[in-house]
């Protein structure tokens, strides 16, 4: 793995073959492995490394991007040279800023995210964690598929102002389906620790579902009360976080459009962005360099504040939109540069009183007739201003009645407005760390939502 | 190159491996995209190593490295030994894969002009014509356009003594308006969304696809989209477009027929199949219009998913996956083929790169046009009533593949064998088997397309490929429309 000081050199290598007024390289690298299995089997096992370094060039208000994953001389030169093509054959752009200036680590410590546990995990250690979870389906007379991988990764950007910032995180994931014959149950966590996923624990919850659903019943489609897992919650919730990036409004193809300032969702509802958050992973800065500021997105239903690129805040404050943008600052959530997206957060913390949480069972107990929801697949935006989405339930779906969970069902379609879905949450769990399918890990809790739009069942 | 991969193979067979292949990729990428007057990004990129896949033990092992320096190879060749040797203590049974002959082999995709040797200058600038354009409508608020360039340059070995290195050029191009009014945003893209039409050929794509020409229509029908009716609701006669045909056919048909879905291999993440491997050969898939055939050969066009040979050295093949309505094929692997009783795999293992290990992916999954002569307009004049949506905007399926609900950018009113009122957030959801019974007419060759669809997603880690989807516009009798809202 390549360390700080040798992607400073690589960095300043660079940066000496380049005739532009300034250079910025972002190096990314990773040591990666993943065993997959399936049908009580490993049948896919691999490991991977690869580095990139990356090169932007910057000369008269024109910038240009590129990459390669050798460090050569050579390559580096062709890869400066190439940026350096890129950016002449273009026109200025005015809002194009300089490049980041240096500046102190923001306050707070960053938690350790780099773990020699999780990187002593090797092949044959990967095989005795599939080996158990395959024991726990065995035992159950099930089957089952899943993964369990690590990485040790780095990140680091330098520029020709000095900015120079380097992070390492390592993470453990496992992923575990528990099949039966007309059932299934699933379970996934990642942690930069290892020593933090359960493997057996995991597995065992998995085997859970899948026996407590089997046979499942049809349910006609309807509005109802849904109890949300963790994982459904953040794969439907993380539909919206991209509309937070201030280019996104500035664009006005977010669903904030003429929203910022105003409530939104129930008052029940607090969000913030966070990468020091214990709970939370990923470098302290952004893609320019810029370091991470913790930012709260929604206070109490509001639509609080939006996060910005450098480049977006500018642009922003001249904007004639600038009035519905709420405080206009650079936050650190830029992607690197140049881009179409701007920025986003991605560090995700909903906040709840610990006074007014709910565990599942408490919210199950006090639901007369609902939906218990393990996980959400295949979810895609139907309608972008009112954010309604589409997508269905997987591997776990319940009927809940008279405070119980009495038998499995058939799978779901749902056709919800997140906005809705939001302002009817009647009870939250302790937020978790929370990974799924269809969006980054965030810090969520699970969720009671009343009248949730289910609109079509399926055969299974 | 060759003597690269040779030591990779070399080293893999010394330290216990029954069979190794290796594959060297030397890919490039470039990407144009402005956006609203201005470029958005401009970017190239450059990667290249080797993936070392093996068997030992009975169970596989895969390693890549991007340094092809001898020591790194050697190393790289050793540790998938090494996993493929601790995959082997979690099994249910001794791997085997079906023979194949190992071939020698140089092949090129068509290429006219080398995307790469154009001029930057000028492409940006068709972009930003493209872009003025769109925002010479008024009510466009966001106007993006792009440009993608891929050449991708494999090797690969194996230790059976296959030889093959294939060059393949990849070009795409498209663009979308929005307009935000109300509470409303809208939008239209052309040829198709998720940034146009792609196939594996030269620069002399895009001059076909007629970009500049369209880009005020594609703004205009964003924009009065707003004053349009909302969809009706209820069971109906639906028109497709051949660009949301394309990716019907690949949700409801490609994944479906993956044999390693079916046999369970992507269940924690993709997901299985319906179509279960006693469905073969005896399911009415679809009705007896319906004709699919999964072919990567080179006769079927330059599609994404085209190619001589595939990533286990398995020639390309044409194979006939619903045939008068009949479901018969998979599209398999040399470890999956014995599962449905076949000797050979039928070749549509790919991997997204060198560092990725090849999986069952969609070649070219295409509904063939109807052999009677039927023009767009023939479709329509024959249509009473119903709802012709064109281009994708959403699309969800289950996990089986079974229910699926698409919503598209724009639809038209079909009264009386015309078009009429313009429709907005059209969507209409099904059952697949359902809804492929329920197809009663499709277009003949001239309103046929092959179109690219660059970003499908599988396997774990994930891999993104493009795959090729051929069709011509269909009507589908009795659908379920405007179920999303």
């Amino acid at each position: 793995m390549i360390t700080r000081e040798q992607a400073q050199h690589i960095f300043e290598r660079a940066a000496k073959s380049s005739q532009a007024d300034e250079v910025e390289v972002l190096i990314g690298g990773a040591s990666s492995a993943l065993t997959r299995f399936a049908n009580n089997t490993i049948h896919q096992n691999v490991a991977d490394e690869n580095h990139v370094v990356s090169i932007r060039v910057a000369f008269d208000k024109r910038t240009a991007r590129a990459s390669t994953n050798k460090i050569d001389d050579e390559s580096l030169k062709r890869t400066v040279r190439s940026a350096e093509q890129m950016a002449r054959v273009q026109h200025p752009d005015a809002d194009l800023l300089p490049l980041s200036e240096p500046k102190p680590a923001p306050a707070g410590n960053l938690p350790q995210r780099a773990f020699d546990s999780t990187r002593a995990l090797g092949p044959s250690e990967r095989a005795e964690v599939v080996a158990k979870i395959v024991d726990v389906a065995k035992r159950n007379h099930l089957t089952t598929a899943g993964i369990c991988s690590v990485s040790d990764s780095i990140e680091g950007i330098f520029n020709s102002r000095g900015l120079a910032a380097f992070h390492q995180q390592t993470i453990a994931e496992i992923s575990i389906t528990m099949l039966a014959d007309d059932s299934s149950g699933w379970q996934k966590l990642n942690s930069p620790d290892v020593c933090n996923l359960d493997a057996v624990a995991l597995a065992e919850a998995a085997a859970k579902k899948a026996r407590d659903s089997a046979h499942p019943a049809e349910v006609e489609p309807g509005k109802y009360t849904v109890i949300l897992e963790p994982s459904a919650v953040l794969d439907i919730v993380g539909f919206m976080f991209y509309d937070f990036g201030g280019l996104s409004v500035l664009d006005q193809r977010s669903f904030l459009n003429e929203r910022v300032g105003k409530q939104l969702f129930g008052e029940n509802i607090t969000i913030h962005d966070d990468s020091n958050h214990p709970l939370q992973a990923g470098p302290p800065f952004d893609g320019e360099g810029v370091a991470r500021q913790p930012v709260t997105l929604v206070k109490n239903g509001v639509i609080n504040s939006l996060v910005f690129a450098r480049g977006t805040a500018e642009r922003m404050k001249k904007s004639p939109v600038a009035a519905h943008a709420g405080e206009i600052r650079a936050t650190g959530h830029g992607f690197p540069l140049p881009n179409e997206m701007g920025e986003a957060p991605m560090n995700i913390v909903f906040e709840n009183a610990p006074a007014d949480r709910k565990t599942l069972e408490q919210m199950i107990s006090s639901t007369e007739r609902g939906i218990y929801v393990t996980r959400l697949w295949y979810i895609r935006e139907v309608e972008p201003y009112e954010k309604v989405l589409t997508g269905m339930t997987r591997d776990g779906t319940f009927l809940i009645e008279n405070g119980k969970i009495t038998r499995g069902l058939r799978n779901f379609r749902f056709n919800e407005s997140l906005i809705e879905m939001l302002s009817k949450v009647d009870a939250m769990s302790e937020p978790v760390r929370a990974c799924g399918e269809e969006s980054f890990e965030m810090v969520v809790p699970a969720m009671k939502v009343r009248d949730f739009n289910f609109t079509e069942v399926t055969k299974f | 190159m060759k003597d690269i991969a040779q030591l990779a193979l070399d080293t893999a067979i010394q330290r216990g491996a029954t069979y190794a292949d290796a594959r060297i990729v030397d890919e490039r990428n470039r990407a144009l995209t402005t956006k609203n007057g201005k470029v958005g990004g401009a970017y190239d990129s450059e990667s290249l190593g080797i993936g070392v896949r093996v068997i030992a033990n009975g169970a596989w092992g895969f390693a890549a490295v991007d340094d092809l320096s001898r020591e790194a190879v050697q190393a790289a060749a050793a540790k998938a030994v090494e996993i493929a040797k601790a995959s082997a203590r979690v099994k249910s049974q001794e791997l085997r894969i079906a023979s194949e002959k190992p071939a020698a082999a140089r092949w090129s995709s068509p290429c006219e002009i080398d995307p790469f040797t154009t001029s930057m200058a000028e492409n940006i600038e068709m972009l930003l014509a493209i872009d003025r354009e769109l925002k010479s409508v008024e009510g466009v608020t966001l106007a993006e356009a792009n440009l993608n360039f891929r050449r991708y340059d494999q090797w690969f070995c194996s230790s059976e003594g296959a030889d093959i290195h294939q060059l393949r050029y990849t070009t795409g191009a498209g663009y979308a308006a929005y307009s935000f009014e109300g509470t409303e945003i809208q939008k239209r893209s052309y040829p198709n969304s998720f940034g146009g039409q792609y196939q594996n050929r030269g620069y002399e794509l895009i001059g076909e696809l007629k970009l500049l020409e369209n880009a005020r229509r594609i703004g205009q029908e964003a924009v009065a989209l707003h004053q349009a009716e909302q969809p009706p609701h209820g069971k109906m006669t639906v028109v497709l477009d051949s660009t949301q045909l394309g990716l019907q056919i690949h949700e409801s048909v490609g994944h479906p027929i993956e044999l390693d879905r079916v046999l369970g291999m992507e269940a924690n993440f993709a997901g299985t199949s319906f179509l279960t491997v006693d469905k073969l050969r005896n399911l009415r898939y679809a009705s007896p219009v319906v004709n699919v055939v999964a072919d990567a050969t080179p006769d079927h066009g330059p599609g994404l998913g085209t190619f001589a040979y595939d990533d286990e050295g398995v020639a390309a093949q044409r194979t006939p996956i619903i045939t008068n309505g009949e479901f018969t094929g998979y599209i398999s692997s040399r470890e999956t083929a014995h599962s449905i009783g076949e000797s050979r795999s039928n070749g549509t293992m790919r991997a997204e790169g060198w560092n990725r290990l090849p999986l069952i992916r969609m070649t070219n999954i295409s509904l063939l046009p109807g052999e009677k002569p039927m023009s767009f307009a023939d479709l329509i004049s024959s249509t009473d009533n119903g709802i012709y949506m064109q281009t994708n905007r959403s699309w969800s399926i289950d996990d089986k593949r079974y229910n699926f609900q698409f919503g598209c950018e724009i639809a038209w009113e079909i009264k009386g064998g015309k078009l009429g009122r313009m429709i907005k957030n059209p969507s209409y959801s099904g059952i697949t088997t359902e809804f492929w019974n329920a197809m009663d007419a499709v277009c003949s060759r001239d309103e046929w397309t092959l179109w690219g669809t660059p970003n499908c997603g599988k396997g774990q880690p994930q891999q993104v490929i493009g795959t090729g989807h051929g069709a011509a516009p269909a009507r589908f009798r009795n659908i379920k429309v405007g179920s999303a809202g």
